[in-house]
């Protein structure tokens, strides 16, 4: 198992050092002077910054002794400095990712109570009615653009019935404490995280549905039945118990994700999160920053393949690494 | 339940016996009709053949019918409805853009803020993200089927070479590096139309991981199967292994990748569009359109702007979901109903 | 008539078929569904499954049951008409080739047919409850069925790789069966139980095994487990569906040893369904020939391999090998059992029998009694015609 991880370990090393040269060959390889065209925008870089970003990142050098200079910084943790906030680029992520992971993290529960339940649910009456309910609202939630669903409850449920805030953190001009000031955050959240959820449930659902129907065709749910158990302790002890290991296998990997925000619905509703930020700095050419938010995102991917296959060893008794 | 008394049986003894003692009650199903029995069936699919079916003559068809062109600008003079193609003069005095122009018989859901008509930019929004899944999905397929095959036919260490690039090539992440290339885009002065072919690329060569992984896979576990030892035997050349024996068997699993894919890559252009850095100006994209909701009025006053693109959106991805799901029933003998 | 005319002919003909048979089933679904809404009933009454042995000797009565698969490509019978009786303490052979219907007939016996694909269509299955009652496997309510599955009938299933759940302990997965029907048992008794029950199997470590998942087992073991499983609630029938099949031959002779020893030690039946005539021959007191969904012969064991009557039977057991007989060729069978769906209403083997008489032609033979413990359903044997094929 050890040996597994440390292997799995020097991959995704491996495959890191990939990535970075595909991010880092992107931005020499533009045609034109990419930093002048992606700063061209902002008025705030000046001249002088540029040239330092062109040091940064090694433009005024050869494409290979240019990469080997920003890796060796890269491996130190040092992007270098982030324009817009005039910041070490990883003390920006440090800082954001927590408000893009609260907003995801809820998100999350609120997929997996419903996702997991609803598709054992549907599985156990395949092709019912409420199956075949159940099967359009998870598709309408897989095949929903997040901006258009945020769009919507922005209109009907910010503006035309003002139950909840248009978009923000905080109420302004409220500078409310301790548990206000949590209640006040989680009224804020409340359409993102819809956002979030709704988008995120169905695929989730669906998953469980398939892998809940293959494991009641198994032989092994013959013989729980011939047992004499009920229906009911055949579906929620044996076929559930197989059912979880592909399904948390998924869920685990989905972890590292909470941590890399959602650009569009943070965007959206002016969350101060990852995503959001990062959106920002790309717009505005802070190629430090979204440098290394690509690197932290792929550093996430990695993660969560990695938490997913240990899961997996960990829940299913037949699989041993060795 | 009231009729407790009733013989359980005795529902079957009368019309079930009656009903095949038929003898002829047999027929003969090739292969791919049985598929197509069950997924005709599916009646979410069907629903979901519809749907594709009118979104198809609404973007195909739909701008030979109306009758204002994709850049057709609206303006007013006196009153008196004037477009930018007419060949009116505009430049001259009191003729005003008309803009968010209320729906009416002759622009059904308004105009937009630039003055165009909102339904006729919808069809071609919906050309343009018809043409884009399309495109996009088949060079993940291009790609993918080609190093998937190598990948798993050939093993070893061409296997192992082409499934670390795909690793690497999975972690990039999709999103962030798209807006990248679009911002460049943005400020590059090339034809608009090259910039869509650019885009369709980026997006294809980002996105063919996952089918090379499906590919090799599935050949992998079809290799270890008995008729490929039996193609072995009978000294088969290898380009007849892969086209006649191997790729046919992969077939059902591209054909609903394809499906799924599609509706998948309308979602991403869209989101793309969405924030600005998708489909290049003028052409019209139902993400663009709903974009419009960025302006607080329209979000609140002008529901016919936005509403209407979100909805193809979510219909038409929604429908290609369906399709795609109920191929992918049809296709699994073990989802037998 | 030209081709062209007979293939159009044909699509038609094909199409309406296609189209009877989607009314067929959809019949068949909602009949399915209000079987289940009785099945699931709370309160039905003890009358509508309370019945009466037709052999007060007899365990299990099978009559005239007919199991049909309601597929796509029209109506399979698997199971079509059979009857089989199971005296009380004795084993019954089912032989046959593959899909002849055997396994059918006791899954339609545990009530584990898949609906609303596969569904009991007519017939009664009798059962004699250790309680003295005879009821009706048919009408059983479920809550009820659950009460005899594992209990009073246990099955031992064909798949020892597949049919153990791998996500559970051993000794989980026979606890569980043991603490559902004994449910006055305490914790540490089940475990003792189970334990015991895993020596009785002739498994060595029993402790050992007790905590291991079925991966860490050879396919003998799990088999072993699996017959634990079946016999620790001491039923009075025990259906073995191939038991020996996946196994090497050498584990084969221990397994129905140890099969044998059980059922006399706790006085049980055994519905014995195989495809392997020796299996049978070493195991069975009655056997049962079956052919496409039918029964075609049925006597004492040494009725059938003494005096063979049917054709099918005849063929069947000629193609045994026999050791110390030389033979040039194994005999085989001609041609292929007949497709399932569409059965002529002839004697189903007659394309395949060296023997037909213009009879053969007519209707379905019906079972002629040959001896008083041997029936044969053939032309041949019609009015007391009591030629022995043998040579």
């Amino acid at each position: 198992m050890k040996q597994y991880v440390i292997r799995r370990l020097l991959i995704g090393i491996f495959v890191l050092f990939g990535v970075s040269v595909i991010l880092y060959s992107l931005v020499r390889l533009m045609p034109g002077d990419y930093v002048q065209n992606a700063t061209a925008g902002n008025p705030k870089i000046t001249e002088e910054m540029r040239e330092n970003m062109r040091r940064v990142y090694g433009l005024d050098t050869g494409i290979v002794e240019g990469y080997v200079k920003w890796m060796g910084k890269a491996v130190t943790g040092d992007f270098g400095n982030s324009f817009v906030y005039d910041k070490p680029v990883v003390d920006v992520i440090r800082s954001k990712m927590w408000n893009s992971f609260a907003l995801s993290a809820m998100a999350f529960v609120i997929q997996i109570l419903l996702a997991i339940p609803l598709g054992i649910i549907s599985a156990t009456k395949q092709y019912s009615k409420l199956d075949y309910t159940l099967t359009t609202f998870a598709m309408l939630g897989i095949s929903m653009p997040s901006f258009f669903l945020a769009a919507i409850l922005q209109r009907f449920f910010a503006i035309g019935l003002k139950w909840f805030p248009l978009s923000g953190m905080v109420t302004a001009r409220e500078d409310f404490e301790g548990f206000r000031h949590i209640l006040d955050v989680s009224w804020h959240y409340v359409l993102p995280v819809i956002v979030l959820a709704v988008i995120s449930t169905g695929a989730l659902m669906r998953y469980t549905r398939t892998n809940m129907l293959e494991v009641l065709n198994a032989d092994y749910i013959r013989t729980a039945r011939a047992k004499g158990l009920s229906e009911h302790k055949v579906i929620y002890t044996h076929a559930f118990r197989n059912t979880l290991i592909p399904v948390v296998t998924l869920v685990g990997g989905m972890l590292p994700s909470l941590f890399s925000g959602s650009m569009i619905t943070e965007t959206i509703f002016a969350i101060d999160g990852i995503g959001n930020t990062a959106y920002n700095c790309l717009k505005q050419g802070d190629i430090p920053l979204v440098m290394g938010f690509n690197m932290f995102l792929a550093i996430l991917t990695l993660l969560g393949t990695l938490i997913s296959d240990i899961l997996y060893a960990v829940v299913d008794p037949r699989v041993r690494y060795n | 339940m009231k009729n407790v008394k009733a013989d359980p049986l005795k529902f079957k003894e009368s019309e079930l016996r009656e009903d095949t003692s038929f003898e002829g009650n047999a027929a003969i199903l090739s292969p791919t009709r049985l598929i197509l029995k069950r997924f005709f069936r599916n009646k979410l699919a069907i629903v979901g053949l519809v749907i594709l079916g009118t979104i198809l003559l609404f973007s195909i068809f739909g701008p030979m019918i109306s009758p204002y062109g994709e850049y057709e600008m609206f303006y007013t003079h006196n009153g008196k409805e004037v477009s930018n193609t007419s060949g009116y003069d505009l430049t001259q005095a009191g003729v005003s853009l008309m803009n968010k122009a209320p729906m009416s018989k002759a622009h059904w859901l308004g105009t937009d803020k630039d003055g165009f008509d909102i339904m006729t930019r919808l069809m071609y929004g919906g050309r343009i993200s018809l043409m884009i899944g399309i495109v996009v999905v088949g060079i993940e397929l291009l790609i993918g089927v080609v190093l998937g095959g190598i990948s798993g036919y050939f093993g070893k260490k061409i296997d192992m070479v082409i499934m670390r690039v795909v690793d690497v090539v999975f972690c990039i992440p999709t999103m962030p590096i798209l807006m990248i290339l679009g911002s460049i885009l943005v400020t590059i002065k090339a034809p608009q139309q090259l910039k869509i072919i650019f885009l369709m690329l980026s997006v294809g060569l980002l996105g063919w991981a996952g089918v090379t992984r499906l590919v090799r896979g599935q050949i992998l576990t079809l290799r270890e199967q008995e008729f490929m030892t039996a193609t072995e035997a009978i000294g088969l050349s290898t380009s007849r292994k892969i086209f006649k024996h191997l790729i046919p068997n992969v077939m059902p699993q591209l054909i609903v990748f394809t499906t799924l894919g599609v509706g998948d890559v309308i979602l991403l252009e869209s989101s793309l569009s969405f924030l600005g850095m998708g489909v290049p100006y003028p052409y019209a994209s139902w993400g663009k359109i709903v974009n419009l909701v960025n302006d607080p009025i329209i979000m609140t006053d002008y529901l016919n702007m936005w509403v209407p693109a979100g909805l193809l959106i979510l219909i038409t991805v929604l429908a290609f979901n369906f399709v795609g799901d109920g191929l992918r029933d049809a296709f699994d003998p073990k989802m037998k109903r | 008539m030209s081709r062209n005319e007979e293939k159009r002919m044909e699509a038609k003909e094909n199409k309406a078929r296609l189209k009877e048979i989607k009314r067929v089933n959809k019949v068949a679904n909602k009949a399915y569904r209000d079987q289940k809404k009785i099945y699931n009933s709370k309160s039905t009454d003890p009358s509508v499954y309370k019945t009466e042995m037709k052999n007060k000797d007899n365990l299990l009565e099978i009559d005239g049951l007919k199991t049909w698969f309601y597929t796509d490509t029209g109506v399979v019978k698997a199971v079509d008409g059979v009857t089989i009786n199971i005296p009380a303490g004795k084993t019954v052979g089912i032989v046959g080739e593959s899909g002849c219907g055997k396994s059918v007939t006791s899954m339609s016996t545990m009530r584990l047919v898949q609906g609303p694909a596969g569904q009991i269509v007519d017939g009664a299955i009798r059962f004699h409850k250790v309680n003295g009652d005879v009821v009706d496997l048919t009408k059983l309510p479920t809550s009820e069925m659950c009460k005899v599955r594992g209990k009073e009938i246990a099955m031992i299933f064909q798949e020892p790789m597949t049919s153990l759940n791998p996500v559970f302990t051993i000794g989980y997965q026979l606890d569980e069966a043991i603490s559902l029907h004994k449910p006055e048992l305490e914790k540490k008794d089940v475990r003792i139980q189970s334990i015991k029950m895993l020596e009785t199997v002739g498994i060595a470590r029993a402790e050992g095994v007790y905590d291991s998942y079925p991966h860490e087992l050879s396919g003998g073991m799990r088999q072993r487990v699996m017959i634990a499983m079946a016999l620790c609630c001491e039923p009075k029938l025990i259906i073995a569906d191939e038991p020996t099949t996946a196994l090497d031959v050498t584990i084969q002779a221990q397994i129905l040893d140890l099969m044998r020893s059980i059922k006399d030690k706790i006085n049980a039946s055994i519905m014995l369904i195989t495809h392997d005539l020796g299996v049978v021959a070493e195991m069975a007191d009655y056997v049962v020939v079956m052919y496409a969904g039918r029964v075609i012969e049925e006597g004492t064991a040494s009725d059938i391999y003494k005096d063979p009557r049917h054709p099918y039977t005849i063929g069947l057991l000629n193609s045994k090998p026999v050791i110390g007989k030389k033979v040039d060729k194994l005999y085989s069978i001609p041609g292929q059992v007949p497709n399932p769906v569409n059965m002529p209403d002839y004697c189903y083997f007659k394309s395949r029998c060296d023997r037909c008489t213009e009879k053969c032609d007519g209707k379905y033979p019906e079972m002629i009694q040959v001896s008083p413990t041997h029936r044969v359903s053939c032309w041949l044997y019609e009015g007391g015609n009591e030629t022995s094929c043998q040579k």
